[in-house]
């Protein structure tokens, strides 16, 4: 397997970057611009003002198709927010209030010139809150439909009240061009796991903050499923506001021809005793299919005890598609627990392919094994029933578009063999 | 009853420094029912021959045929050879991430036979070969070779060729990194599969040890990409006693 990795555990007050680390010609870091000397020095403001129209050339902007957000970068954007519908536990309750609420805002401000965008822009937002020391039945399943209107922010608010427990799903679908802020916050011991699926028609334009804050002995479970959609920029951050908390922020993703996928994370530890995971896996096919991956995560000086790893594995099915992965860990303190990243982008595996069809497997029943068991550990994480049998059925789509022409030149019953592939996944 | 013929066979692999010939005309037939040991020294071109007969990639016949039952092989895709009946257990057997053994083998069962084995049947049939191979039932939930010892992966090959019945097996070093008792418990199970069906077999061997146990009928010395001579099982013993400088002596 032709397979870019790169690995590393630190416990010394040192910072990697892997941004030069060029390797194969599916895997490439960008070039040309200076990076900022640490991720907590960014600039962040609840003022559009504050952020120069991207220009292609900045750090944060540097993998980025900025043409193709022109739609959303022109100021304030007056258009109607996509539709929204809620279906779910009955005690969690759901309001949607004005700018001027208090609540809103309390999870940190933008960090870029979108996040912005979509903080300035928005008219009403969405407050879903588990209530203190509920235990939610189901998940709260927000779908949000693309109408396609002129350009559009929406801002949504997710509070998990102390000590309770529950499941939020945002389902995008539709078509967009949405600039969107998710303010998530964990009150103290509580519980989250936040879902949100990409999953829009052709067209779309998305660009998304989600930022979350995780109060003393809370976790948050973060899932980004990014599938449809022409360009999709997600932009998750994760700060601990006390000791004991947890996060794991998973991704998956599948860029088709032309599609531009990128997800820049940030944990930011800044208490003590605080754990993070992060792991992210995309595979790509077609040409232009582009894919991004940034993986900031930063250990201040006061955040020993840290434990965190973070990790980027990309699968390159065809020619023509490209990942950037980029994974970025600054550590400032020698008392932490443990600290790595790994990065890995690699090329189909003949050798996988071979050995399956050597046992009579055909090829296109082969492949959707070997995608489907590269996903198949993150798929077994999103821990939602019905969007984990839904990505499933959209993975095979997919592989479906490259493998159509494959399926059907012998007489074999290609059916029954998919229908074999597809029992054995994951239960 | 079946035969697999091979006539004539050369095969080159591409280099950085260009096209490599590496077996230079093999001929060689097996017929249902028997075991034909091939044994040769390293890079004598062994594993070539069972990459070519399963359709590898990597390796271009460059001429000669290789026939099943009069069939062209060498026009199948992979998996057609393999449903048309051939089988190669590997020399260093392919991980899977996130694809358990059960799933692959019930995959490949159902690609082989067509349709997809009745259940009950086939969750007996893999407990009972399981069993039978001294496998722990837990690596039916394991990812296919992931993190399996040498032996451990070897009993997995074998595994597969009981429950997918070939017409004819190639087995490549199946015996290479074994230890004495993984050695018997992976021969019995071959064995077992010639003693149940009609299986033919090619016995790709560097050592003779493995012929204690499943004994051939005919042994070829394969040296420098061809087939230097056979004979009887005798051959394998004359082997044992006097090594293959005798063959390597004026090859290049
Ligand atoms: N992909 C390859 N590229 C270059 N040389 C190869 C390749 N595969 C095999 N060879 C060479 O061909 C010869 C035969 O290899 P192999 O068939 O593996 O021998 P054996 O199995 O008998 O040890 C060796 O010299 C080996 O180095
Ligand atoms: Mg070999």
């Amino acid at each position: 397997m032709s397979t870019t990795t790169t690995e590393t555990t630190d416990n010394t007050g040192l910072s990697t970057d892997h941004s030069r680390a060029v390797a194969d010609g599916a895997h490439t870091h960008g070039q040309g611009t200076v990076p900022e000397k640490s991720r907590g020095d960014r600039a962040t403001s609840f003022a559009l003002a504050d952020f120069p129209l991207p220009t292609g050339r900045e750090e944060d902007w540097r993998f980025s198709p900025v043409g193709r957000f022109q739609g959303l970068f022109g100021g304030v954007l007056t258009g109607v927010a996509p539709q929204v519908e809620i279906t779910g536990d009955p005690a969690v309750t759901i309001e949607r209030v004005g700018h001027d609420d208090p609540r809103l805002g309390a999870a940190g401000a933008p960090g870029d010139r979108l996040a912005a965008t979509a903080w300035e822009s928005f008219a009403e937002a969405l407050v879903i809150t588990v209530p203190s020391n509920h235990v939610m039945t189901g998940e709260t399943l927000v779908t949000i439909t693309g109408t396609d209107t002129p350009p559009a922010a929406q801002h949504i608010l997710i509070v998990a009240e102390s000590l309770s427990e529950g499941v939020v799903v945002l389902d995008h679908r539709g078509s967009a061009e949405l600039a969107q802020t998710v303010e998530i916050q964990v009150e103290d011991g509580a519980s989250l796991r936040v879902v949100s699926v990409q999953d829009w028609d052709a067209g779309a334009v998305h660009a998304s903050s989600h930022r979350a804050v995780i109060g003393r002995d809370a976790t948050l479970r973060h899932v980004v499923i990014t599938l449809g959609g022409d360009v999709v920029r997600i932009t998750p951050e994760a700060a601990f506001t006390a000791p004991g908390g947890e996060v794991e922020m998973n991704g998956l993703y599948f860029a088709d021809a032309g599609q531009h996928q990128e997800h820049r994370l940030f944990v930011d530890h800044a208490v003590p005793n605080c754990r993070s995971r992060v792991t992210y896996k995309g595979a790509l096919q077609g040409d232009g299919a582009h894919s991004v991956w940034i993986g900031d995560v930063l250990i201040r000086k006061e955040a020993e005890g840290t434990d965190t790893y973070e990790l980027n594995r990309n699968l390159v099915l065809t020619d023509g598609a490209r990942a950037d992965s980029v994974p970025n860990l600054e550590i400032e303190t020698g008392e932490i627990e443990g600290a790595g990243h790994a990065s890995a982008t690699g090329r189909f595996d003949d050798e996988q392919l071979f050995y399956l069809r050597s046992r009579g497997i055909p090829e296109a029943a082969a492949r959707r094994l070997v995608v489907r068991g590269f996903f198949a550990e993150m798929i077994s994480k999103i821990g939602v029933q019905s969007v984990q049998d839904r990505l499933l059925a959209a993975i095979d789509a997919e592989l479906d578009i490259v493998m159509g022409q494959l399926i059907g030149t012998d007489d074999l019953d290609e059916a029954d063999v998919i229908a074999a592939v597809e029992s054995g996944v994951v239960k | 009853m079946s035969t697999l013929e091979i006539r004539d066979l050369h095969v080159s692999v591409e280099t950085p420094e260009g096209a490599k010939q590496i077996l230079r005309g093999v001929d060689l037939s097996v017929s249902s029912g028997q075991t034909h040991a091939i044994m040769g020294p390293n890079g004598s071109g062994k594993s070539t021959l069972a990459y070519s007969i399963a359709g590898h990639p990597k390796y271009e016949v460059t001429s000669g045929e290789v026939l099943l039952d009069g069939e062209d092989v060498l026009a199948m895709t992979v998996d057609e050879r393999a449903r048309a009946g051939l089988f190669l257990a590997m020399q260093y057997p392919v991980e899977v991430a996130g694809v358990t053994v059960s799933n692959f083998l019930r995959t490949a069962k159902t690609a082989i036979d067509g349709k997809a084995p009745a259940l009950r049947q086939w969750v007996g049939d893999v407990r009972t070969a399981m069993e039978n191979l001294r496998m722990d039932p837990v690596f039916a939930e394991r990812n296919v070779n992931e993190g399996f010892s040498g032996g451990e992966k070897k009993r997995h090959e074998i595994l597969q060729m009981e429950l997918l019945s070939p017409k004819f097996a190639v087995l490549d070093e199946t015996d290479s990194g074994l230890d004495v008792d993984a050695l018997r418990v992976v021969s019995e199970g071959v064995n077992r599969v010639k003693s149940t069906t009609d299986v033919g077999v090619l016995l790709i061997t560097h050592y003779t040890r493995i012929l204690n146990y499943i004994t051939p009928d005919f042994v070829h010395v394969f040296v420098d990409g061809r087939v230097a001579e056979q004979g009887g099982p005798e051959l394998a013993e004359r082997l044992e006693a006097e090594g293959y400088d005798r063959y390597l002596v004026g090859s290049n």
